[in-house]
């Protein structure tokens, strides 16, 4: 209930959308195909889940912004907490983040076609990449700030090098990275959407950059809308994922 | 005696291959993998190349007018998401109307892929400047609207009331205690909001096909010359480096007062 009444402001827009729309068609003031109207796109949601096309585009969607985001989480999360352990991956990787940390991954696009192709591998990959370096940089920040009290203890108390690393410097490091990864999630479906929207066959993306060529756009908003609450809902579950995996942490606070 | 003080240059080394050393491995080692044609010259061209095009593309080309388009509508959509974000987000912390209206939006907005909107910006204003711009400010403005709301929520009401108390003026309370108390966690903002930006309007340039680095990159990735497209992807590291420090100056610059510029390093 709570939720539902934090939500009334968004229904004013989608209402306010929805008058707009009609009374700038009517008054002349647009051509009616630039400004659906919310039940016209939501028409053009229904239409596209009938006709069977869109659980298809979904589905590549999702798979490849969640094999590039998990790809993206183990590789990052490695090199991280390998960078706060081991001098010699720092000296390797440092220099390597700072050069590529500013260069914006969307570049690299075309250059994954190529290398890649036009199928899932480009899109994968521009995710994996653009995901990689927030993943890596709060890995290695978590693990470097453990208390040295925490892996004194649990040292002194004979705990082995392996179960150290996954009992006191992941768990230790587990909300730094996971905030890390909740900032690849937003990422993630940029880069996704852009590879898609740029050069593609499949997925969500290609679905609005269709129909907008095609001139269909009650559909292309739909596929807008939709390909934002896949991003809003994955956001969402994500959010308390991270609270249950933390909640050992409430009574800190 | 003399070899515990060696020359300026010797000394420098060490830090110097900790700082650049795998940098320097990685580009000889594309170099020889290029020059030895270990892999095809047409995916991975080698360094040596891509830098002699620069100068050609650069002085008899028109690389530099597309890379100055580029910075040019990045940089104004920025600051319009600069400017906007940090008026809503200010807002949005000090009326309860403003925040109720708005906060349910922005938590809305910010998970969501903004560059799904580039085909109806498209649609609305056309395939030139103001779509890339505006685009570029959608992508950016809801993470700076809620870094500044969060930060200026923040503000210590001590300061406010003793500022009061010792009868600050409201004009002076604004420009001297909320202004400054709020621009450590806009900037931060600013700093998040960028990368962001950046790669959203090059991904515009690219679908749009205008002249600017986007377009020039998907322009000879299409005619197959990759060593151009390696060219500007390099110009758009270029870019990133140059706005991302300038940041950086802006925030030590703006903020040489602030605890914070003493404390980092």
């Amino acid at each position: 209930m709570t939720t539902v009444r934090f939500y009334t402001p968004l229904a004013i827009v989608i209402l306010i959308w929805q008058v707009f729309a009609m009374g700038s068609v009517t008054a002349g003031f647009m051509p009616e195909d630039m400004l659906p109207t919310p039940t016209q796109v939501i028409a053009g949601m229904w239409h596209l889940a009938l006709g069977g096309d869109l659980a298809y585009h979904v589905g590549v969607s999702v798979y490849r912004q969640m094999a590039g985001f998990l790809l993206a989480a183990v590789v990052g999360v490695s090199i991280g907490i390998g960078m706060a352990h081991f001098q010699w991956v720092k000296t390797t990787i440092e220099p390597l983040v700072r050069i590529t940390y500013p260069l914006p991954k969307s570049a690299l696009i075309p250059m994954l076609i190529l290398v890649f192709g036009i199928g899932h591998n480009s899109k994968i990959f521009a995710v994996f990449l653009g995901c990689l370096l927030p993943v890596v940089l709060s890995a290695y920040n978590g693990t470097r700030g453990v208390e040295s009290q925490l892996v004194w203890s649990a040292r002194s108390l004979g705990t082995g090098s392996i179960r150290m690393l996954w009992k006191v410097y992941f768990a230790a490091a587990l909300p730094e990275i996971l905030s890390g990864l909740r900032i690849a999630l937003a990422i993630s479906y940029t880069l996704l959407i852009s590879s898609e929207l740029l050069i593609s066959r499949a997925g969500v993306g290609y679905l609005i950059q269709t129909f907008g060529e095609a001139g269909e756009y009650p559909r292309m908003f739909a596929g807008v809308f939709i390909i934002s609450l896949i991003g809003f809902a994955t956001d969402r579950l994500y959010v308390n994922l991270m609270n249950w995996l933390l909640r050992w942490r409430e009574q800190e606070a | 005696m003399t070899a515990r003080a060696p020359s300026g240059l010797l000394a420098s080394l060490p830090g110097f291959g900790k700082r650049f050393g795998s940098i320097i491995v990685l580009f000889v080692v594309w170099e020889a993998v290029a020059q030895f044609n270990l892999v095809d010259p047409f995916l991975l061209p080698a360094l040596s190349d891509i830098l002699g095009l620069s100068v050609t593309e650069f002085i008899q080309g028109d690389l530099g007018q597309l890379v100055l388009n580029t910075l040019y509508r990045t940089v104004a959509g920025f600051l319009i998401a600069a400017v906007v974000g940090a008026a809503i987000g200010t807002a949005m912390a000090v009326s309860n109307k403003v925040r109720w209206f708005c906060e349910p939006i922005v938590s809305f907005m910010f998970p969501i892929p903004k560059i799904a909107f580039l085909p109806i910006f498209v649609l609305w204003f056309g395939f030139f400047d103001a779509t890339k711009i505006i685009m570029a400010a959608v992508a950016c403005v809801v993470t700076i609207i809620s870094a500044t709301y969060l930060g200026t929520r923040g503000i210590d009401k001590y300061l406010l009331w003793s500022a009061r108390a010792l009868g600050t003026k409201p004009h002076k309370l604004f420009w001297n205690i909320i202004i400054p108390a709020a621009l450590p966690p806009i900037i931060t903002g600013l700093q998040i909001a960028f990368p962001i930006c950046l790669i959203v309007s090059i991904v515009a340039e690219m679908a749009t096909g205008e002249q600017g680095l986007g377009g020039y990159m998907m322009y000879h990735q299409g005619l197959g010359s990759s060593d151009k497209m390696y060219l500007g992807i390099i110009c758009a590291g270029v870019i990133g480096y140059t706005l991302i420090e300038g940041l950086s100056w802006l925030r030590r610059r703006l903020l040489s007062w602030h605890t914070e510029s003493v404390v980092t390093v």
